[in-house]
């Protein structure tokens, strides 16, 4: 287990005052100035050295992202955004950092934006998030009263600005140039990449967009070094995670642990282990509802990193767990996901727009039993038309759930066709 | 769905922005760089529904057109894109119940059959008293604290049918119970305290 002084997130239940008096006695700006002080490449070299992986879903190398950024800022300005419209459903842990560690992520915006030549950041938060949004600007407004931003931020000599804007209920916008088109007043459709944000992105601005967290662990890495981060974890998956675990466990909860840690180890360490003992487990989704869900046996000796879950056919995704025990009507679960991107299709792109309510439609069938046996190759087809043929990953993300039930819940699928055949042939 | 299914048919005949309303315009617009004012738009549909009553007429929409240097019909496409807009008026307490797979797996149908045993709406319906409406949906990324209803503007989460009832008895009474956690649990942290974090001081109470 991750020992609490290697935690970065010592707040993250809100135990504490997340105001900056409290943020401070948690080590928060403290000597900011001296970080800054290092420049604009010795950062971005000491996050590539940390080895941290992109918290929002896809694990791209923050450090290397950041270096896509132009060396030389020209006539148009850089921008830092910040994605804070946490919506993968089983992820909630950006939020525990908005509300109770808002001073990690401000500090954050400071020297990400620095380190890319940025003198704004914007926040784009989700608008259910009215509450930690509050907090979230409460925290920025003192940290100007401060003096950590604005002209000279922390006695820097570099200005700097956050700015908070509220999405209004759009899981799309997460994506991160559906996101800077919201930012920039309009519906939230994905752009076309490329040209990728870091060439044209905010305002058609050289632009570099984060998660929360990836943005939140920064100072803490750069205090205590990269090769500390880098000695936590596995190999290419390197330091500690926020994991989200929810569904049928006894004690659902958020936790920081370190990266590969076993999922079996995570789940009866901190959750109060499966509703009913291990052996009642049905399967599980690792990261969020994007990612393929897993069978029992495959959860069994599975670690929670980025290239393992990847070659079990999954992924890590946001770290977002979802437990399922054997009482689970497991159809019905992924039917629920297929609505949720049903729902959630911006309408850009026809094989999303039509695809994502045509598998919906069929899923809803299944879950009845409502089908003949063949329209189960019928829809797995039918993903793999969505899959790959869209701006964005949405279509993909739709498709990869009902894969993932189809490959390892076939005959249960099969077995719902045959009852309800069998009591239609019943009553003819 | 068609446009006049979300747009209320009943529309005021103007609408003007508050004093209070104008403050916090100003300090949206100020957020952008010049020329960007439209990156407001969303900000000023918020505050237009603020004061509204919980919904944005028609009016309203022109209006910010007109201070944004937007064609309507861009305003009418972000207010309409995005589900927290309200385009019709909706009850003082506006329910928003999350049925996604991780509420649904800890018992989101258990509180949806509540609210209609209690109030008999279902999903974007309004009650006969016209005090509460409901919407079912997606994901409010709580999900350890699953299942979630949203009651305006806060989320009242670790719910289930018996504590459903007793949250909507006690909006009916106008006394909102204390946001967040029914069960009294503090945050995301573990029911009966955190496995990690041991040395750390809480210098909070629950709740």
């Amino acid at each position: 287990m991750l020992a609490d002084k290697d935690r970065i997130f010592t707040n993250i239940y809100g135990w504490g005052d997340a105001g900056l008096k409290g943020a401070q006695a948690r080590g928060d700006w403290d000597n900011t100035k001296a970080i800054l002080a290092r420049g604009h490449d010795d950062i971005v070299e000491e996050m590539k050295t940390s080895g941290l992986r992109g918290r929002g879903g896809a694990g791209f190398p923050t450090g290397l992202k950041w270096s896509f950024m132009p060396k030389e800022v020209g006539a148009r300005p850089h921008y830092l955004v910040v994605n804070a419209d946490e919506s993968e459903p089983g992820t909630c842990k950006d939020r525990d950092i908005i509300r109770h560690e808002p001073h990690k992520l401000i500090e954050g915006c400071l020297v990400a934006g620095f380190a890319m030549r940025a003198h704004a950041a914007y926040i784009y938060i989700r608008g259910e998030f009215f509450n930690e949004g509050k907090v979230l600007q409460a925290a920025i407004d003192e940290a100007y009263d401060a003096g950590l931003l604005g002209k000279n931020a922390a006695g820097s000599g570099w200005d700097f600005d956050v700015y908070l804007q509220r999405g209004a209920g759009a899981y799309i916008c997460g994506e991160e140039t559906a996101l800077i088109e919201s930012l920039e007043g309009k519906k939230g459709q994905p752009r076309l990449k490329p040209p990728f944000p870091a060439g044209v992105g905010l305002y058609g601005c050289p632009t570099t967009v984060n998660n929360v967290e990836s943005i939140a662990v920064a100072p803490t890495i750069l205090r205590r070094g990269g090769a500390w981060f880098a000695g936590l974890g596995k190999e290419n998956n390197t330091g500690t995670k926020l994991f989200c675990i929810s569904g049928h466990v006894n004690k659902p909860c958020n936790v920081e642990e370190e990266m590969g840690i076993p999922l079996k180890e995570l789940i009866e360490k901190h959750a109060g282990g499966v509703r009913g003992g291990w052996d009642n487990l049905l399967a599980i989704i690792p990261g969020g509802s994007s990612t393929p869900l897993m069978p029992k046996e495959v959860c069994e000796t599975m670690t929670m990193d980025f290239d393992a879950l990847r070659e079990a056919g999954t992924g890590l995704g946001t770290a977002g767990i979802i437990v399922m025990d054997k009482s689970t009507d497991i159809v019905r679960a992924i039917a629920r996901l297929s609505y949720f991107y049903k729902h959630e299709s911006c309408g850009q792109c026809t094989p999303c727009r039509e695809g994502t309510g045509w598998m919906w439609r069929m899923m809803d069938r299944m879950v009845r039993g409502e089908a003949e046996i063949h329209e189960i190759e019928t829809l797995e087809q039918v993903t793999r038309q969505v899959e790959g043929h869209t701006i964005c990953a949405l279509g993909d993300a739709a498709a990869w759930p009902i894969q993932g039930l189809i490959k390892h819940f076939r005959p249960e699928i099969e077995r719902r066709i045959m009852a309800h055949q069998a009591v239609t042939n019943a009553a003819e | 769905m068609s446009i006049q299914t979300i747009i209320a048919e009943d529309q005021p005949d103007s609408f003007a922005f508050t004093r209070e309303s104008e403050k916090e315009i100003k300090k949206a617009i100020s957020k952008y760089p010049e020329g960007r004012q439209a990156s407001a738009v969303k900000s000023l549909l918020y505050i237009a529904q603020k004061q509204n009553d919980n919904w944005i007429p028609v009016k309203a929409i022109e209006e910010i057109a007109k201070r944004l240097d937007m064609a309507e019909m861009r305003v009418l496409e972000v207010a309409s894109f995005y589900s927290m807009f309200n385009l019709k008026p909706v009850g003082k307490y506006y329910l928003q119940a999350c049925g996604t797979t991780p509420c649904m797996l800890r018992g989101s149908d258990d509180v949806m059959r509540c609210i209609k045993d209690k109030l008999d709406i279902s999903s974007g319906e309004t009650s006969a008293c016209g005090k509460f409406s409901l919407l079912e949906v997606e994901c409010l990324g709580a999900c350890v604290n699953a299942p979630i209803l949203q009651v305006n503007d806060d989320f009242y989460e670790d719910l289930d049918y018996q504590s459903t009832k007793a949250l909507l008895e006690a909006l009916e009474a106008d006394a909102p119970p204390p946001v967040g956690s029914v069960a009294g649990r503090q945050g995301s942290e573990a029911e009966g305290g955190a496995t990690t974090l041991k040395t750390a001081k809480r210098s909070k109470k629950k709740g």
